[in-house]
């Protein structure tokens, strides 16, 4: 080799090294984690956000651009409990980072940080979508997010223990500025308190869990399976004996069903940004609760 | 399922044997203890209750949380992020690996004979002939995958077919651990040249392959042997691989010979543009050296004659897959677009027995140069049903039989196909499909087909390839 060829290969090297020094790498699956670890990480971390607020996370696709961006990650945000199930696993295995394979410090689930509910009693896919380890959809309560953040700066700060110290004091300023807008949000959410609602797919367990609403049905016969008129009637007919006051769907939902039922039964459709980034207001994670709690009470009208 | 039995029996085990439940009470324990010792003839639905008391114990036994300290609300108590960690494993079932099966059904109608199915101006490829008439199963798929420990990944895909054969469609090891976007592969694979052939032929668009996959590759190329990817480390996709094998299946055939009889190079590339559209393309080549491939043909005096080649098959592939769905959301609309190309060179020596009898075997040099591509669109209009649209065309080309022309060259032809086919996928785990064809694969036969498809999938979850 000569030194022209030694040279080249230098500046390659080089050139291929230099991104995975600049910040931590992180692949976050769905918007909240990576909107999470921007508040953990700042300006010592890059992250790279799986899918946007509008995608069905139960239908992802392990695209060329997902392996590309998982085969320089540092560290892998998902939610775990399955939902990555149908695209995850497929990336990991085509992306050759062992860093961030399953049990590896480079892989990282909320799920078994917060404690999981509607876990099924009866494991069978007729059934339609459900998740061993119980409703994936964990993000909708704030306080989940305040569950996951602690064991997530320590998973930052293992990572990159140069930085250990900032990861440690951003999430102490975080937690303080989160749990005071959690009590706020709670102030303002007061009159949801018992509100009886429907669903158009059961993504809401949490925030109903938090905020005191009650589900009166799903329009989804089964999870994931696409509502059918003859079930919609039903439930129109539910709704004579149990008035609710709307029907909330995620912003990645299409509001048909929702539409169908709220002109019937005279009820407001509500759709929720669900996630950072569902809508215009959801910039953040402040937003995301900020406005969903504002169309909840919008929807109470 | 069994194998969630299992999980959560160890699951139990383990939670039972974890410093977390010591706080629960003795008896507490001592009764659980005496639960999960039936548990072992127990049926799903006791387990499931049996977990629902642990998971209270554990509620219970619930230690301050190993997070940083930091002030809670009062409606947020702090978890324990110790107890709600997946507990490691135990059982000698504890570390069966996800199996998957794939069943798969057909009902045909096809106005050409399946069993005189073949493509005219093309070396046969083996076994490429549509399902028989009326109804039948197609092939069954049996999976077996998991982690074989911290380096090693292992696949297994036996192939069960109607006529009550099994064979090893995939059995391989990848190596997971290794640094530098590395992922080897060893065993028996479907090789990742083109867009199609490393993916199973029940996750397919259509019912059958492309016209081109039947007469260059016999439907897909398989070998024995080893693959080396590597992915580069930019946010471009890019994926370059290189393969060995043992070059038995068509284009090639069995040499007993030590040493390597295929080899493959290719690079694939991939991104998103925006939110909503995604792609891939790839260039791909395979040269194989076939010592003696036999196969018969009709000559030009409308005789069996018993060919056999030795020499070099080159084939080069360019594939690309365009995918748009709205935002990137393929829940309810989404559109695919793919095609790609084939040419194939290959030259070296025929030799033509004519019915076996001595002296009339005859060696002559031979070298062809034929193409051949497919182009097909997909579109989802509306959750759970998708209609497409295929086109396939070969071209014979040029070929040379030398000495051997006399008895063996036929006019150029070019074999086509359109296809059509409507689909219901009701979940990800099952679709029905219907399909309709017409194919014009040898000069004044024009075969129309018609197939009702069914494929079901049981077990793990499995997840699909772009």
């Amino acid at each position: 080799m000569n030194s022209h060829q030694q040279l080249l290969l230098g500046v390659l090297l080089a050139a291929l090294a230099t991104p995975a020094l600049a910040a931590l790498n992180v692949f976050a699956t769905v918007p909240e984690w990576g909107a999470l670890a921007e508040e953990l990480g700042g300006d010592r971390v890059k992250v790279y956000t799986a899918t946007n607020a509008l995608q069905d996370p139960h239908h992802v696709e392990a695209k060329p651009s997902l392996i590309a961006r998982a085969r320089s990650a540092d560290l892998v945000v998902a939610t775990g409990a399955e939902l990555e199930v149908g695209w995850l696993p497929l990336v990991l295995l085509q992306a050759g980072n062992p860093k961030v394979q399953p049990g590896k410090p480079g892989y990282f689930e909320a799920a078994p940080h917060v404690t999981m509910l509607e876990k099924p009693v009866r494991l069978d896919r007729a059934e339609g979508d459900v998740h061993p380890g119980g409703n994936p959809h964990i993000q909708t309560d704030p306080r989940n997010i305040a569950r996951v953040a602690g064991p997530l700066s320590v998973r930052l700060a293992e990572l990159d223990s140069a930085n250990a110290a900032y990861y440690q004091a951003r999430y102490k300023a975080f937690a303080e500025r989160w749990n005071a807008a959690i009590v706020n949000w709670e102030k303002q959410a007061a009159p949801l308190r018992g509100a009886p609602i429907l669903v158009q797919h059961k993504a809401f367990t949490y925030l109903e869990e938090w905020l005191g609403l009650k589900e009166i049905a799903a329009l989804e016969p089964k999870p994931g399976v696409e509502p059918t008129t003859a079930h919609l009637s039903e439930v129109l007919a539910l709704l004579q004996r149990q008035p609710v006051k709307m029907v909330i769907r995620a912003a990645y939902q299409s509001d048909r069903a929702s539409q169908w039922i709220a002109e019937r039964a005279k009820i407001n459709a509500v759709a929720l940004p669900f996630t950072v980034g569902g809508d215009d207001a959801a910039r953040d994670l402040y937003g995301l609760f900020d406005d969903t709690i504002a169309r909840l009470l919008k929807g109470m009208q | 399922m069994p194998r969630s039995i299992l999980a959560r029996s160890a699951l139990a085990l383990a939670l039972l044997s974890a410093a977390d439940v010591e706080a629960a009470s003795d008896a507490d324990l001592a009764q659980i203890r005496d639960e999960i010792r039936q548990l072992k003839e127990s049926y799903e639905a006791r387990i499931q209750a049996l977990e629902q008391r642990l998971k209270d114990a554990e509620a219970k036994a619930a230690v301050a949380a190993t997070t940083p300290a930091a002030p809670g609300p009062a409606s947020a108590p702090a978890v324990a992020s110790a107890t709600t960690a997946p507990a490691p494993s135990a059982g000698i079932s504890a570390f069966n690996p996800a199996i998957t099966a794939v069943l798969q059904g057909v009902y045909a109608n096809l106005s050409q004979d399946p069993k005189q199915y073949a493509i005219a101006g093309f070396v046969p490829s083996g076994d490429i002939a549509p399902a028989k008439r009326g109804f039948s199963i197609a092939e069954s798929e049996l999976g077996l995958s998991a982690n074989v420990d911290d380096k090693v990944y292992g696949n297994l895909i036996l192939s069960l077919t109607p006529d009550n054969t099994v064979s090893v469609e995939e059995a391989y090891g990848v190596l997971t651990a290794l640094p530098g976007g590395l992922t080897p592969k060893f065993g028996r694979f479907k090789s990742s040249i083109g867009y199609l052939n490393d993916q199973h032929q029940h996750v397919w668009d259509f019912y059958d392959a492309p016209l081109p996959y039947q007469a260059f590759l016999g439907g897909q190329f398989t070998s024995d042997g080893l693959q080396f990817k590597w992915l580069a480390p930019t946010d471009l996709f890019l994926e370059l691989g290189a393969e060995i094998g043992d070059g038995a299946n068509f284009p090639g055939a069995d040499r007993n010979r030590n040493g390597i009889g295929s080899g493959a190079v290719y690079a694939h590339a991939g991104d998103d543009v925006g939110a909503s559209n995604s792609w891939r393309a790839g260039l791909s080549y395979l040269q194989l050296r076939p010592g003696d491939r036999q196969y018969a043909q009709t000559d030009v005096a409308g005789n069996s004659a018993e060919l056999a080649f030795s020499g070099k098959s080159q084939l080069a592939i360019a594939d690309f897959v365009w995918k748009w769905a709205p935002n990137g959301n393929a829940t309810r609309t989404n559109f695919k677009v793919q095609g790609e190309f084939f040419w194939r060179k290959e030259a070296g020596d025929l030799t033509y027995d004519n019915g076996g009898t001595p002296g009339l075997a005859r060696t002559s040099t031979y070298s062809s140069r034929q193409s051949g591509w497919y182009i097909d669109g997909v579109y989802q209009f509306m959750p759970s049903w998708r209609v497409g649209a295929r086109y396939d065309r070969l071209a014979t080309g040029t070929v040379d039989y030398g000495a051997n022309g006399p008895y063996l060259a036929s006019e150029p032809f070019n074999p086509q196909r359109y296809s059509v086919m409507l689909d219901y996928t009701p979940s990800e785990f099952s679709r029905f499909r219907i399909q309709w064809q017409q194919s014009r694969l040898r000069p004044d036969v024009t075969d129309n087909q018609l197939f009702v498809q069914y494929i079901l999938t049981l077990g793990a979850h499995g997840a699909h390839k772009y």
